[in-house]
């Protein structure tokens, strides 16, 4: 009861400094909006990665020589990856083959890794740095593409190698702001290449832009650009999810055939299905989520430090205030407390604010990014309570030193 | 001169016959206080080895030159401050060994102080002021409320309960000041200087008050240089360079 009195004479004299409580509490609002944001980004995309709304193709699994999110020779983890032979084209075709009345779309795919894509037509050029790849007829289904105008590839265009290209919005933009674009002949790569298709809008996803794109067959690619060191990506996606792990074994098996593996050698590829993408993506989340833990840990530490700036302050304004409350009869404690929850009164606002700023913030992200919207209950819990552990620990000092003023020397003070 | 109050003399004796009420149980009680004050080299010997009794309703002046240790005194007296030797016994506990908080509590319950410059919660109503000891005292907002107005009523500032310090003159602010000491009911109220602000048509209404609540069976003890102020009350201690010099009683 006398706590309650307590508690509204700490937040009296918290709204007779309105803007200097304000500014304050605006670091601890800072740091945790930061990994309240992050939390909220990686918990939705995370929660539309595990019900299937994704970028990813649902029912797909994809064999490959790297593990996901790694290229040739990145860090001491892929020299392991390095030494396995690639994937080649004929081994992919083999398996294709080998699959073929057991599961329907089988998506090859090999990606420019040089990174200097640009796409040139009648001297307007894009931007450098397109997604360049080699694939075939059924990139659309497995990345969930769809044409705007024009078509698809047909297995002829496979089959023969035709020089034609497949292009993102973003080219079709830049490259043929007026004109028609299908039948357009355009440069890549010092190669030149027919428009057949333009997709439709992508919008954006990981790493960028779905509509920095150009496709163009991948034997073309191959005819192209040679088979040097080049490794293909295999997507294979399943009738449904009744019989994915049917199809998972068999396409196990038709890969072992394609890359001629003895029955006693281990698999030398990665595969990977949706819950080992889910795996994935949750290590890529977690490394976030640490990164952004650091970052709002030193924030709400600098946070904590102003706390305790303003609160000492307020002791030595407050001295005269100390000392009459002392007279009539105030304990050491009564003052600890109302210095305390003053304290933590600014770091729970804070915090709070940061709480619906991060909110909204992550799920703004994670809705451009087409994940669905979510409530972090249990970030937003551990928000609170380090923000309260946060006051409790700057605010000690100066509370305890509110708490130990001399009333004499307190009551002289002006 | 030193006149114990256990052997009147012959002036006393009259005054005594008019004014004179049984002395209650000893209050205060203070034998060879002494305080120091070290300011860096200098020792200041504020108080020298004082000793006195204060009975319940008393009226009690303390006077003296300027920095003679009244003020030392009186915050000694008031549980705000520990001298550097001595005893001090209030109502019959010794106070030297208290701590921080037993003397909390002593000066919550038992003591009503009243300084020259009010010491009011500037932000805070006249009623939020005079309940401030009770919270303290942990009691319910009910009785708070209603103990706390009686008082403001009491010292004539039934009117004024929601007026914040700075829109009250200084007379008023040194009533609610009053209401403030009385709200609890303590056993003594002391008065450091509490016209030493006003001017003196405004210190008389004070003193008056002062005076009400002695004749309502009150114990007070405040301190003064002006004899106009100190003739009020019923005994006058003097005290010069930290020792009594006199303690009479008075009519
Ligand atoms: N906190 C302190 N530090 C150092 N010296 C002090 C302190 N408080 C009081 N003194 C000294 O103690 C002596 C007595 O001071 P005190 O305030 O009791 O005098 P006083 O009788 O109340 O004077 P006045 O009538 O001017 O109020 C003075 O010499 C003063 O300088
Ligand atoms: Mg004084």
């Amino acid at each position: 009861m006398m706590l309650t009195e307590i508690f509204r004479m700490a937040l009296v004299s918290l709204g007779a400094n309105k803007l200097r409580s304000a500014l304050t509490m605006c670091g601890i609002t800072i740091g945790v909006f930061s990994v309240i944001g992050v939390m909220t980004t990686v918990t939705a995309l995370r929660s539309s990665i595990e019900t299937g709304i994704s970028i990813f193709g649902s029912n797909i699994f994809q064999f490959a020589k790297y593990p996901i999110g790694g290229g040739p020779g990145e860090g001491s983890g892929r020299r392991k990856f390095d030494m396995r032979r690639d994937i080649t084209l004929q081994q992919a075709l083999r398996y294709k083959r080998l699959m073929e009345g057991k599961a329907d779309i089988v998506c090859l795919k090999v990606i420019d890794q040089t990174g200097g894509a640009q796409a040139v037509y009648n001297g307007r050029k894009t931007t450098p740095g397109l997604t360049f790849m080699g694939t075939n007829e059924y990139f659309l289904t497995s990345n969930q593409y769809t044409i705007d105008e024009g078509r698809n590839f047909t297995p002829e265009d496979v089959e023969l190698a035709r020089p034609v290209i497949l292009i993102g919005q973003s080219i079709r933009k830049k490259l043929f702001p007026a004109e028609v674009a299908l039948g357009k002949v355009i440069r890549m790569k010092d190669r030149t290449y027919m428009v057949v298709g333009v997709f439709a809008d992508k919008g954006n996803s990981f790493g960028g832009s779905g509509d920095d794109i150009g496709v163009i067959p991948i034997t073309r690619f191959y005819g192209d650009f040679g088979g040097e060191k080049r490794t293909v990506n295999i997507a294979t996606q399943a009738a449904d999810q009744m019989v994915y792990n049917d199809t998972l074994d068999k396409a196990l098996t038709a890969m072992r055939i394609a890359r001629g593996l003895k029955p006693d050698e281990d698999n030398d590829f990665e595969i990977y299905s949706n819950d080992s993408l889910i795996s994935a993506f949750g290590k890529v989340a977690d490394i976030i989520a640490a990164g952004s833990f650091v970052i709002s840990g030193i924030s709400l530490l600098a946070a904590g430090v102003g706390i305790m700036n303003i609160m000492l302050v307020s002791v030595t304004e407050r001295t005269k205030e100390i000392g009459i409350r002392k007279s009539i009869g105030a304990r050491k404690n009564n003052i600890l407390i109302q210095f305390l929850i003053e304290a933590v009164a600014i770091s729970l606002a804070g915090g709070v604010l940061g709480i619906l700023l991060g909110v909204a913030g992550g799920n703004g992200l994670a809705m451009m990014l087409n994940a669905s919207v979510v409530f972090p209950w249990n970030w937003a819990a551990i928000g609170l309570l380090v923000c309260s552990g946060i006051g409790v620990g700057f605010g000690f000092y100066p509370a305890w030193k509110a708490a130990s003023l001399d009333p004499i020397e307190a009551l002289r003070f002006e | 001169m030193t006149a114990p109050s256990a052997s009147p003399g012959q002036a006393e004796r009259a005054a005594i016959s008019r004014n004179y009420r049984p002395p209650g149980a000893v209050v205060i009680e203070i034998e060879n206080v002494t305080k120091l004050y070290k300011m860096g080299e200098e020792i200041v010997h504020a108080l020298r080895g004082v000793s006195l009794n204060v009975s319940r309703n008393e009226y009690l002046a303390i006077m003296g030159p300027s920095g003679s240790g009244k003020s030392t005194l009186m915050n000694m007296l008031g549980c705000l401050d520990t001298p550097t030797s001595g005893k001090y016994h209030f109502s019959g506990k010794n106070v030297s060994t208290m701590t921080d908080d037993e003397l909390a509590d002593i000066r919550n319950r038992e003591i009503g102080f009243v300084f020259q410059t009010f010491n009011l919660l500037p932000r805070s109503t006249s009623l939020a002021n005079v309940e401030l000891p009770l919270i303290y005292a942990g009691l319910s907002p009910g009785i708070r409320r209603e103990r706390a107005e009686q008082a403001l009523r009491d010292v004539g500032l039934g009117e004024r309960m929601m007026h914040k310090p700075n829109e009250l003159s200084g007379g008023q602010r040194q009533r609610v000041a009053i209401a403030r000491a009385l709200v609890n009911r303590p056993s003594i109220i002391l008065a450091d200087e509490p016209t030493g602000n006003l001017d003196s048509r405004t210190g008389e209404e004070i003193m008056q008050l002062l005076e009400d609540l002695y004749e309502q069976g009150n114990t007070i003890i405040v301190v003064t240089h002006e004899e106009d102020i100190a003739r009020h009350a019923r005994r006058v201690v003097r005290l010069r360079d930290g020792l009594i010099e006199s303690d009479a009683r008075q009519a």
